[in-house]
């Protein structure tokens, strides 16, 4: 692992672990309690592989009264508990830590209820991402949020993460997909927030818990809106001389009020990368090539096509080809969706970091990459949803050269900042983690990360779930309870008062 | 009493210090077209954010606008549609239906109160479009969340959590939307004279079809008189609208057709017609009758709204209209008595949401749960984070209690 500080483990936790995994043999019977160190290495990572940690035992609790009763025992005792889904973090949401317990909910797998009338499915959170689809697609139904990861991702882990995907300008986020869960606190407690109506009352408690990560409370039940497919999708594969010419496109493709099913770019080495890879029929003489997918009714589709095919020519387009067929639109997916492994055939190892930019930024971010691919002596291939300026830069390097896996870090570490420099955001969809907690006073000084903590005080006071993800420092909960009051004067004596 | 009225975050920030540290309690408005909802307030001092104004950012190729908190929601409405786009979740105007003036309010206020509007079923709340705020929390600490891009999942969505917080977690002195196209063309599709659940069907079928159906609402005979003029006639409108480009609106209409052709005699209504129709159906229009009369605004599966309605008129005299394809039932209680408990007990039967007394006389107002009660371990969680960004209990102090 490199340099990176996770919390202490507690003495106490450490040498009772014989007793711990003894009563949650009682809680959890059967074989949900794994605690033999080879078979505890299935769980020592997740998406990011380059750190991993055996836990102090693995619990596979199959009730939602098993998962009340564990985080109570933990809560009572001090006991550190960190959840996961399937494992497919990209940010080391998941990552275990020594003396904690790895709540894992793969065992909760069941769709509960399916509702064709008032468009929703309840799932247990286990359930993958792409199970759920897969449940109402007979009856022309599917769940839009599509992160790449969907054949093997929780829809409790995409809660936790807020996840996204190439659907996510037109379709929302998780957060705007989900209608409600059950959820159990540290302390035991089953809280329900939301359901099978629209909107919190009260605080939208449904919308933080949204994208925390894990670290407020363990989701044990989902309600999600699915929506009728769309009749017809067709794509363009549109080429260009320049990331500036393909950025204006994306730009007056939405100025002419067109939000697209799926608007994806790619610059020059990872087409490269890809067209080697699948044989797309990329072209390899652009700079920059955009993928352009319309969804809808037939004639709305190709009444946006001809739209989209004009403002492509009107920015200088060089290759603009329109699929003709189910097939090729297919085949003008396959290289973008085969980006990271073509991007792992022509380096042993890659880094995919996952910064937001304000879009008009994306030339200057891109040189910036540049230069900063020449100062680390690293290769950098980028894909980008386009739509929302969400930006995937794959950092290449080699696990096995000394030194290399730090350099990529901090190569990696370097190209957020820059993001948040230009007006952007650390991370667009796949989650802080461990991987960028320690970038997070870049974005906010540390009034605003006090902010968030009293979020986590109010769900968690004693910081004993998924500690050492999110924030780069936790401070005491009662330490941040006090009230800091400098003397009872208005330093703006002049403001108008009626 | 004093009325405190900042042009700068700045002075927003050291007015509530002041407040912290004196122990003052402020009521926070903007342009209070939304006082009247929540337990009446007793402050000392009010803390006016209607001066706190204008739009610092709007780049409408990035869909993104920011303004001062106090912006009036109109002028943001009138920018954006010059632009051709808008706020997709076509927060409504509690004016009308309160006694106050039409298009009033601010865009700190569209926030707190999560507004939302017929198009909510597609688009979203205020919730959904929020992207970043600036505030100032109930301990005098002025702090961000969130960003000005549309895809952010960098720490926990604070952002959120101040949709529906009216005013009691922190003072709004900053806000950021997303913002999205306009529709180039609205047509609405309205099927005649069907009763609530031959209703509740039709919508249910719409909806599930893939003709992109942005709006579903049911207004019964007699209601539907009450919107656009009277345009509609008295007799009973179920209401779909589809919005889009050209062609595929008009494809989309044709599919609609061709699918509740039996349902009902049907009717198209296009373009400003259709506006008129949606607005008035947004903004409750018809129970905006100038009198105390209670309405509630309940939120539930929209499958059981009618079963709901059906069960409470046999205890009590109820108007009722629909929107959201029933999930969001109006209801002007013609009695007086809110009858707050027998409502609530029935929507618990009827799988649950909530019901939100949106207009009520004061003392109705003051005795009664203006906002649903939470289960107890929910109601703990919330009162924790109301302790821990306003422990002295200044802002809004009781508002949602």
């Amino acid at each position: 692992m490199s340099g990176l500080a996770m919390p202490e483990p507690d003495d106490a936790t450490m040498r009772r672990r014989d007793e711990i995994v003894a009563d949650m043999r009682i809680i959890v019977p059967g074989e949900g309690v794994v605690d033999a160190a080879n078979a505890m290495r299935a769980f020592e990572s997740d998406g990011l592989t380059a750190y991993r940690q055996l836990p102090l035992v693995v619990v596979l609790p199959e009730t939602v009264a098993q998962v009340s009763r564990v985080l109570k025992y933990c809560n009572d005792r001090n006991i550190r508990v960190v959840p996961r889904g399937s494992g497919t973090s990209l940010s080391g949401g998941a990552l275990p830590l020594e003396d904690a317990v790895l709540l894992v909910m793969s065992r909760f797998n069941r769709i509960l209820a399916i509702d064709f009338p008032n468009r929703i499915v309840v799932a247990q959170p286990g359930v993958t991402n792409l199970g759920i689809t897969t449940a109402v697609e007979q009856e022309g139904f599917y769940y839009a949020p599509d992160p790449s990861s969907q054949i093997a991702c929780s829809i409790g882990g995409n809660v936790a993460e807020n996840s996204g995907g190439v659907h996510c300008l037109k379709y929302g986020l998780t957060a705007n997909n989900v209608l409600g869960i059950e959820m159990v606190l540290m302390n035991g407690e089953v809280v329900r927030l939301g359901g099978s109506h629209l909107d919190a009352e009260g605080y939208d408690l449904l919308g933080v818990m949204t994208g925390s990560e894990g670290l407020l409370g363990v989701v044990t039940e989902v309600t999600v809106r699915i929506l009728k497919k769309p009749e017809t999708a067709r794509a363009l594969l549109i080429g260009f001389p320049t990331s500036e010419q393909g950025g204006q496109c994306v730009a007056d493709i939405i100025g002419a009020g067109i939000i697209p099913g799926g608007m994806e770019m790619m610059d020059r080495p990872a087409i490269h990368a890809a067209e080697d890879f699948v044989h797309a029929g990329y072209p390899l003489d652009v700079e920059a090539l955009l993928i352009v997918e319309l969804d809808g009714p037939g004639v709305e589709v190709d009444h946006l096509i001809t739209a989209v095919e004009a403002i492509a020519i009107s920015n200088g387009s060089t290759t603009c080809r329109i699929s003709q067929s189910e097939q090729e639109r297919l085949s003008f997916w396959a290289g973008r969706k085969a980006a990271f492994p073509a991007v792992g055939r022509i380096s042993p190892d890659y880094y995919c970091m996952d910064g937001t930019i304000p879009r008009k930024e994306l030339p200057r971010v891109l040189a910036g990459m540049r230069e900063l691919s020449e100062k680390y002596g690293l290769g950098v291939a980028n894909v980008f949803h386009a739509g929302d300026g969400n930006l995937h830069p794959l950092i290449l390097y080699d696990a096995n050269v000394p030194g290399e896996l730090d350099k990529a870090e901090s190569f990696g570490a370097d190209i957020l900042r820059l993001c948040v420099k230009v007006g952007g955001v650390l991370t667009g969809e796949h989650g802080v983690g461990v991987e960028k907690r320690d970038l997070m006073p870049e974005m906010f000084n540390q009034v605003d990360l006090d902010q968030q903590m009293r979020v986590k005080c109010a769900f968690d006071p004693n910081h004993l779930l998924n500690p050492g993800k999110v924030f780069p420092q936790l401070r005491r909960c009662a330490e941040l309870g006090r009230m800091h009051i400098s003397g009872g004067k208005l330093p703006f004596p002049d403001i108008p008062r009626f | 009493m004093t009325t405190f009225t900042p042009i700068t975050s700045d002075e927003a920030l050291s007015t509530v210090g002041w407040a912290v540290a004196e122990g003052s309690l402020l009521e926070i408005v903007g342009h209070g077209s939304k006082r009247g909802i929540g337990r009446p307030l007793q402050t000392e001092h009010t803390l006016d954010l209607s001066k706190l104004t204008g739009v610092t950012l709007y780049e409408p190729a990035e869909l993104v606008l920011s303004a001062r908190s106090g912006t009036p929601l109109a002028e943001i409405e009138k920018l954006l549609a010059d632009n051709g786009q808008q706020l997709a979740f076509e927060p409504m105007d509690y004016g009308p239906l309160l006694g106050g003036e039409q298009g009033r309010g601010t865009i700190g206020g569209v926030l707190g109160a999560n507004l939302s509007g017929p198009r909510r079923l597609k688009a979203g709340a205020a919730r959904d479009h929020i992207l970043g705020v600036k505030v100032v929390s109930g301990r005098g600490e002025a702090f961000k969340s969130g960003g000005r891009v549309v895809k952010n999942v960098t720490g926990y969505d604070m952002s959120k959590l101040m949709a529906n917080s009216w005013g009691t977690l922190a003072v709004f002195t900053d806000v950021t939307f997303k913002v999205l196209p306009a529709a180039e063309t609205e047509v609405t599709l309205a099927v005649r004279g069907l009763l609530d659940d031959a209703a509740a069907s039709a919508m249910a079928l719409a909806l599930g079809s893939s003709a992109e159906v942005s709006s579903a609402a049911h207004l019964p005979e007699r209601i539907a008189a009450r919107v656009a003029g009277g345009a509609l006639g008295s007799d009973a409108a179920t209401l779909l609208r589809v919005e889009g480009f050209g062609p595929s609106v008009a494809y989309r209409i044709a599919a609609l057709k061709t699918l509740l052709g039996r349902a009902g005699s049907l009717e198209e209504i296009p373009g400003e017609a259709s506006r008129l129709i949606w607005r008035d159906v947004r903004d409750i229009r018809p129970f905006a009758d100038g009198s105390e009369k209670p309405v509630w605004r309940v939120s539930m599966t929209p499958s059981q709204g009618h079963q709901m309605v059906l069960t409470l008129r046999m205890q009590a005299a109820v108007s009722a209209f629909y929107d959201w394809q029933g999930g969001l039932v109006w209801l002007r209680m013609e009695e007086g008595d809110p009858e707050a408990a027998l409502l609530r007990g029935l929507l618990r039967k009827h799988g649950g949401g909530h019901a939100t007394l949106v207009r009520a006389a004061p003392a109705h107002r003051a005795a009664l749960p203006v906002f649903e009660p939470q289960p107890p371990a929910l109601a703990a969680l919330s009162l924790r984070l109301k302790q821990e960004f306003d422990p002295k209990n200044i802002l809004n102090p009781g508002r949602m209690a």
